[in-house]
C-alpha cells in the first residue's frame, strides 16, 4: 500500500523537477551581468578577509612622512586622509564592518525569524497567530529608530550592532519565510510525505526547505543590502564601530566633515571613494538578488 | 469598515504600549547604576535624587514604569542635564525642521515620481520605461548617507548652487533663505522616495492598465489622460500606501543624516548630540516621540487605505 | 427609419504579434448590420469573437496588433482611425457591454459615477441632470432601489446586478449600435434570460442595432436577424437566422447546435462538447480548419481550405461537403476516438 504512495510521490517529484528543469533550459539564464556582480561581491569579501596578508599600510596609523589629504598617487593609490592614513587600506579594512554586519545580521535574522516562521507556518494554530501578530507589531515602527536608541544606551561594539540589527531584521524575514512556507505546506508532495508518515522535521528540511530556498536566498541578499545600509547610516551618524576602526560609513562621515574645511583641509576623495565602494557593493547585491529571483521565478512577496 | 478601523485601533494601542515599555527599559541597558550613568559628570547628589524621582528607580520595575508613563502623559519627558532644557521644549523646537523636510521632500517626490511612473507605464518596455527603470534600480544602491555627501560636494562646495553646512535659517526668520537651505536636503530625501514610488507605481499601473475595466473606460470615449488619472491611478496606489511603513523609516533615517551633515538643528541632530553628550533622558524622550509619531503615521495610512480602495476594508 | 446601413465590415484581418510568432485571430471577416437589426456572432471559446468585436470598435491595443480591411460606421471608415476620432463615436454612437461583469467595472469608483461619467463628458449635461438620467437608467435595467445602488461600489453588487450596471453605462449616451460581448457569461441561467430579454426590449425601444456575441446558438436563435458562425478566426457560415436553422450547411454549426447547453450543462460553462480542440492559431492547418474534428472530413478538406461562398442569397458557408447537399455528403467516417 505504501508503495503506491511512494510511487505517486516519486512521480509528483519527478514532474515538478522536470517542469522546473524545462523552464530553466528553455529560456532562463543568469547572464553575464549576474556573474560580474557576484564576482565583485566575492572579491570584496576575499580582500576584506585577507586584508592583513595584503601589502597594505596599517589602516589606523598615519604615515606622517606622506601628504595629508593627498589625492591618488603611486604611494597611496586612493590618496590619504586628514590623519595621513592610506584610504585604500582603510577602505579594504572598512569592508569588514559592512560585510560582517550585513551577512552576520542577515544570518541572525534568518535563525531568529526564518526558523520559527517555517515551523509556525507549517503547524499553524495559535502559536502561528501570536507570532504573526508579533511580527506586525515589530514592523510597525522602523528599525533605525530602535537601533539608534539601543546602540546609544548599550554600546557600539561590532557584535552588539550585528546582534541588534539581526534581531530587528527577524520580523521581516519571518514574514517572507512564513508566506513562502505557507504556499508549499499544502502542496501534494508535502501531503503525500505526510501520509507516508514522515516526521515533521523531515518534511520541513527535505520537502519544504529546498523549495523555499530560492526565495530565502534572493530575499536574504536584499536583507543583507538593507542591513548594510542601516549600519552605514548608523556609522555616518557616529553610532557604529568607533574610530579609529574604519568602516565605509564612518569614512563618509569623516570625509563630509572635511568638505567645508579650510583650504588644504578639504578632501573630496574621502567622500568619493567610500561612496563609490558602498554604491558598487549595494548595487551588486541588488543585481544578484534580482537576477536570482527572476531565474527561480520567485514572485515578489507582498508584505 | 468600522470593524476594520476598530481592529486597527486595538493594534495601535498595543503597539504604543509596547513602544513605551521598550523605551522605558532602554535605561536599564546602561551599565551600572542608571542614575549616575545618566548624569555622568553632572551627578551631584541633588541631580541623582531628581533622576531617581523621575524614574522612580528605588521602586519595583512595574511601578517605575507607571510613574514614568504618568509623567509622559503630563507632557513631562524629563530634562537635559547639560542645558537644563526640558526634552519637550527641545522636541518642540526641532520637530518643525523635520516636518518641513519631510513635507517638502515628499512634495518633490510625488511631483516627479507620479508623472514619471505614468509616462513609463503608458508605453511599457519602450525607451523611457527602460531608461527610468534601470536608473531607479541603480539608485536603490544610493542611500542618503552615500548620496548626500556627494551632492553637497558637487552642488554646495564646488558649484555653490546651494548653501553648505551650518547655514540653516529658520522659516520664521526669512522664508526664502529657509527654502534655499532646505532645497538640497529635501532633494536628497526626495531621491530615495522617488525611486520607491516610481517602481511601485509603475508596476502596479502596468498591471492595472491591462484590466478589463480600463478597456471599458476607453470604450466610454474617455481621454487617455482621464483614464490614467481617474481610473488607473487609484487602484494602482495600494502598494504605494502599503509601503508607507517602510518608506517612513528610511525617510526618518534620511532626515537624521542630512541634519547631521548640514548641521540643521532638527530632531536627528538633537538626538545625536544628546547621544554624544550622554544626555540619556533626552535620547529616551526623543526616541519615544519619534517612535510614537511613526506608529501614528502608519495608522493614518492604514485608514487612508480604506478610502482609496474600498475593497480592503471589506476583506 | 429602419433599414439604414449602419455598419459595414469588409475583409477584416487582425494579427497579434506575440513572442511566439504572428497570431491571426481574425481572418477575412465581412459583415453588415442595418439600423435596428441584431446580428449574432457565434463560436466556441477562442474563435475570435471578442477580438472581432473589439477590432470593429477600435479598442484593440495598436502597438501589438495589425488590422487590415475596412470597417465603415455609417459610411465613415473607422478602422485604424485616430483615437481622438474614435472617442467621438464611443458611447454616443457605438457602445459595448463587456464579457465579464466581475472585472469590467472599476472596483474603486461608485456605480453612480461610472454611469454619469460618459454623460457628463459627451453630452454636456449638469451634474443633477446626469444623476437623474443615471437613476432612470438603473431603473430601466431593472435594478431595485436605484437610489441606494447609485452610491454602491461594484463589490457590493451581485454578478447579475453588475451586468445590468454595465448595460446602463453602455446605454447612457443612447448609442445607435450596441456591441454585447457574451453579456451573460458567468451568470446563472434565469438571470441570463432576464438580461437578454432586457437587452432585446431596450433595443426595440430605442431602435438600436446590436451585435450579440455568444457561444450559445440557443441564445441567438430567437433574438437575432442574422447569424455569423466563427471558427478559428474565420467566418464559416453566415445566414439569416431562420434560414440558418432551416438549412444549416456547416458541420461545425451542426456540432455547435448539438452541443447546445442543457440543464445539466448550463451555458456559462465553456463549450467543450465538440470533441477535440480548435487549431493553434499560430500554426493554422492548410486545409479546412475544422477538418481534424469534422466527422465528414475528406482528403480534400485536409489539403484545401474551403472558401466562404454564397450558396443561396444571404446564405454563405465555407465547406466542401455541406450538410444541405444531402446526396453528395459522404458517410461519416467511423467514430473518432477521443484523444486526450
Ligand atoms: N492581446 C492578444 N494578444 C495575443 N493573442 C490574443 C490577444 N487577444 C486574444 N488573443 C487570441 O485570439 C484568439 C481569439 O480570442 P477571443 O478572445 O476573441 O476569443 P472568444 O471567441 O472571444 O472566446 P471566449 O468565448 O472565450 O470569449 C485566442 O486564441 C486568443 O488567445
Ligand atoms: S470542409 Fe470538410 S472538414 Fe471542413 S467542415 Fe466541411 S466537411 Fe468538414
Ligand atoms: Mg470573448
Amino acid at each position: 500500500m505504501s508503495s503506491v504512495i511512494t510511487d505517486d510521490l516519486a512521480e509528483i517529484k519527478e514532474e515538478v523537477a522536470a517542469d522546473a528543469a524545462a523552464d530553466r533550459t528553455t529560456k532562463k539564464k543568469l547572464g553575464v551581468f549576474f556573474w560580474v556582480c557576484a564576482s565583485f561581491i566575492v572579491i570584496v569579501a576575499l580582500l576584506a578577509t585577507f586584508a592583513s596578508l595584503l601589502p597594505l599600510p596599517n589602516p589606523n596609523l598615519g604615515n606622517y612622512s606622506s601628504v595629508q589629504n593627498g589625492g591618488p598617487s603611486w604611494s597611496h593609490l586612493l590618496g590619504t586622509d586628514d590623519l595621513y592614513r592610506d584610504i585604500l587600506s582603510r577602505l579594504i579594512y572598512g569592508a569588514r564592518v559592512s560585510l560582517v554586519v550585513g551577512f552576520g545580521g542577515a544570518l541572525i535574522g534568518l535563525v531568529l525569524g526564518g526558523v520559527p516562521a517555517m515551523i509556525s507556518a507549517y503547524r499553524r494554530g495559535r502559536v502561528d497567530t501570536v507570532l504573526n501578530t508579533t511580527s506586525y507589531v515589530f514592523l510597525a515602527f522602523p528599525a533605525i529608530v530602535a537601533v539608534i536608541a539601543i546602540v546609544s544606551f548599550w554600546g557600539h561594539t561590532l557584535w552588539k550592532i550585528t546582534l541588534i540589527i539581526g534581531i530587528f531584521a527577524a520580523p521581516l524575514i519571518f514574514r517572507v519565510v512564513r508566506a513562502s512556507t505557507l504556499s508549499y505546506a499544502t502542496r501534494d508532495f508535502v501531503l503525500a510525505a505526510k501520509a507516508l508518515g514522515a516526521s515533521d522535521t523531515r518534511i520541513l528540511t527535505r520537502e519544504i526547505l529546498p523549495n523555499i530556498m530560492p526565495t530565502v536566498v534572493s530575499f536574504g541578499l536584499i536583507a543583507v543590502a538593507t542591513i548594510i545600509v542601516l549600519e552605514g547610516s548608523l556609522a555616518f551618524l557616529g553610532l557604529s564601530v568607533q574610530p579609529p576602526t574604519p568602516s565605509w560609513g564612518n569614512m563618509l562621515n569623516e570625509g563630509s566633515s572635511l568638505l567645508t574645511g579650510a583650504k588644504g583641509q578639504t578632501n573630496p576623495w574621502l567622500v568619493i571613494f567610500p561612496a563609490t565602494a558602498m554604491f558598487l557593493l549595494l548595487f551588486c547585491l541588488n543585481v544578484v538578488a534580482d537576477k536570482l529571483r527572476a531565474y527561480f521565478d520567485v514572485t515578489e512577496i507582498k508584505l | 469598515m468600522a470593524r476594520y478601523i476598530a481592529k486597527r485601533l486595538v493594534l495601535l494601542i498595543i503597539i504604543i504600549i509596547f513602544v513605551s515599555i521598550a523605551t522605558f527599559f532602554l535605561v536599564h541597558l546602561l551599565p551600572g547604576n542608571p542614575a549616575t550613568t545618566i548624569l555622568g559628570p553632572n551627578s551631584t547628589p541633588q541631580n541623582v535624587a531628581t533622576v531617581n524621582k523621575q524614574l522612580g528607580l528605588n521602586k519595583p520595575l512595574w511601578q517605575q514604569y507607571f510613574i514614568w508613563i504618568g509623567h509622559v502623559f503630563q507632557g513631562n519627558l524629563g530634562q537635559s542635564f547639560t542645558t537644563h532644557q526640558t526634552t519637550t521644549s527641545i522636541i518642540a523646537q526641532s520637530f518643525p525642521i523635520d516636518l518641513e523636510l519631510i513635507i517638502f521632500s515628499q512634495i518633490i517626490a510625488f511631483a516627479i515620481a507620479f508623472p514619471m511612473a505614468m509616462a513609463a507605464a503608458k508605453r511599457p518596455n519602450r525607451l523611457f520605461d527602460q531608461a527610468s527603470n534601470s536608473t531607479t534600480f541603480a539608485m536603490l544602491a544610493l542611500p542618503p548617507f552615500v548620496i548626500a555627501p556627494v551632492l553637497v560636494l558637487i552642488f554646495a562646495v564646488h558649484l555653490h548652487v546651494f548653501p553648505g553646512p551650518a547655514s540653516y535659517v529658520p522659516i520664521t526668520q526669512d522664508f526664502w533663505s529657509n527654502i534655499h537651505t532646505m532645497l538640497l536636503p529635501s532633494i536628497v530625501l526626495a531621491l530615495g522616495s522617488i525611486v520607491v514610488y516610481f517602481r511601485l507605481l509603475r508596476n502596479d499601473l502596468i498591471s492595472t492598465l491591462q484590466e478589463d475595466f480600463i478597456t471599458m473606460a476607453r470604450s466610454k470615449g474617455l481621454t487617455d489622460r482621464r483614464i490614467m488619472w481617474r481610473h488607473a491611478l487609484r487602484p494602482s496606489s495600494i502598494s504605494l500606501l502599503a509601503s508607507a511603513g517602510v518608506t517612513i523609516g528610511s525617510l526618518i533615517a534620511g532626515t537624521f543624516i542630512v541634519e547631521l551633515l548640514l548641521q540643521m538643528p532638527g530632531l536627528g541632530y538633537q538626538l545625536i548630540s544628546s547621544v554624544n553628550q550622554d544626555d540619556y533622558t533626552v535620547v529616551q524622550g526623543i526616541t519615544l516621540f519619534v517612535a510614537v509619531a511613526i506608529v501614528l503615521i502608519n495608522f493614518i495610512f492604514d485608514f487612508l487605505f480604506t478610502i482609496v480602495d474600498p475593497r480592503i476594508a471589506r476583506e | 427609419m429602419s433599414g439604414r446601413r449602419l455598419l459595414e465590415v469588409e475583409d477584416l484581418n487582425v494579427t497579434f504579434a506575440t513572442s511566439r510568432g504572428d497570431l491571426r485571430a481574425v481572418q477575412g471577416v465581412s459583415l453588415t448590420l442595418d439600423q435596428g437589426k441584431t446580428l449574432g456572432i457565434v463560436g466556441e471559446s477562442g474563435s475570435g469573437k471578442t477580438v472581432l468585436s473589439r477590432a470593429i470598435m477600435g479598442l484593440l491595443p495598436r502597438a501589438s496588433t495589425t488590422q487590415t480591411g475596412s470597417v465603415r460606421y455609417d459610411g465613415t471608415e473607422i478602422l485604424n482611425a485616430p483615437n481622438a476620432d474614435l472617442r467621438k463615436l464611443w458611447s454616443t454612437h457605438i457602445a459595448m457591454v463587456f464579457q465579464d461583469p466581475m472585472t469590467s467595472l472599476n472596483p474603486v469608483q461608485r456605480i453612480g459615477h461610472q454611469i454619469t461619467e460618459p454623460l457628463r463628458i459627451h453630452l454636456d449635461v449638469s451634474k443633477s441632470e446626469a444623476k437623474e438620467t443615471a437613476l432612470s437608467l438603473l431603473m430601466q435595467v431593472g435594478i431595485p432601489s436605484p437610489v441606494e445602488r447609485y452610491d454602491a461600489y461594484p463589490g457590493q453588487l451581485s454578478g447579475g446586478m453588475r451586468q445590468r450596471v454595465m448595460i446602463a453605462i453602455a446605454l447612457a449616451c443612447a448609442p445607435r449600435l450596441l456591441m454585447a460581448d457574451e453579456p451573460t457569461t458567468g451568470l446563472d441561467v434565469t438571470v441570463q434570460a432576464q438580461i437578454l430579454d432586457l437587452l432585446g426590449q431596450l433595443q426595440h425601444d430605442r431602435d438600436m442595432a446590436m451585435i450579440l456575441v455568444t457561444h450559445d446558438l440557443g441564445v441567438v436563435a430567437t433574438r437575432t436577424d442574422e447569424i455569423i458562425v466563427m471558427y478559428a478566426g474565420n467566418v464559416v457560415e453566415r445566414a439569416p437566422t431562420n434560414v440558418l436553422f432551416k438549412s444549416m450547411a456547416m458541420p461545425y454549426t451542426e456540432a455547435l447546435l448539438e452541443s447546445m447547453p442543457r440543464i445539466a450543462n448550463p451555458s456559462h460553462t465553456r463549450l467543450t462538447a465538440i470533441e477535440g480542440r480548435p487549431p493553434d492559431l499560430l500554426h493554422p492547418p492548410t486545409g479546412c480548419p475544422f477538418a481534424p474534428r469534422c466527422p465528414y472530413a475528406q482528403d480534400k478538406c485536409r489539403s484545401e481550405k474551403p472558401p466562404l461562398l454564397e450558396a443561396t442569397p444571404g446564405h454563405s458557408y465555407a465547406c466542401w461537403f455541406p450538410l444541405t447537399a444531402g446526396d453528395r455528403r459522404p458517410d461519416p467516417e467511423p467514430s473518432q476516438t477521443v484523444t486526450a
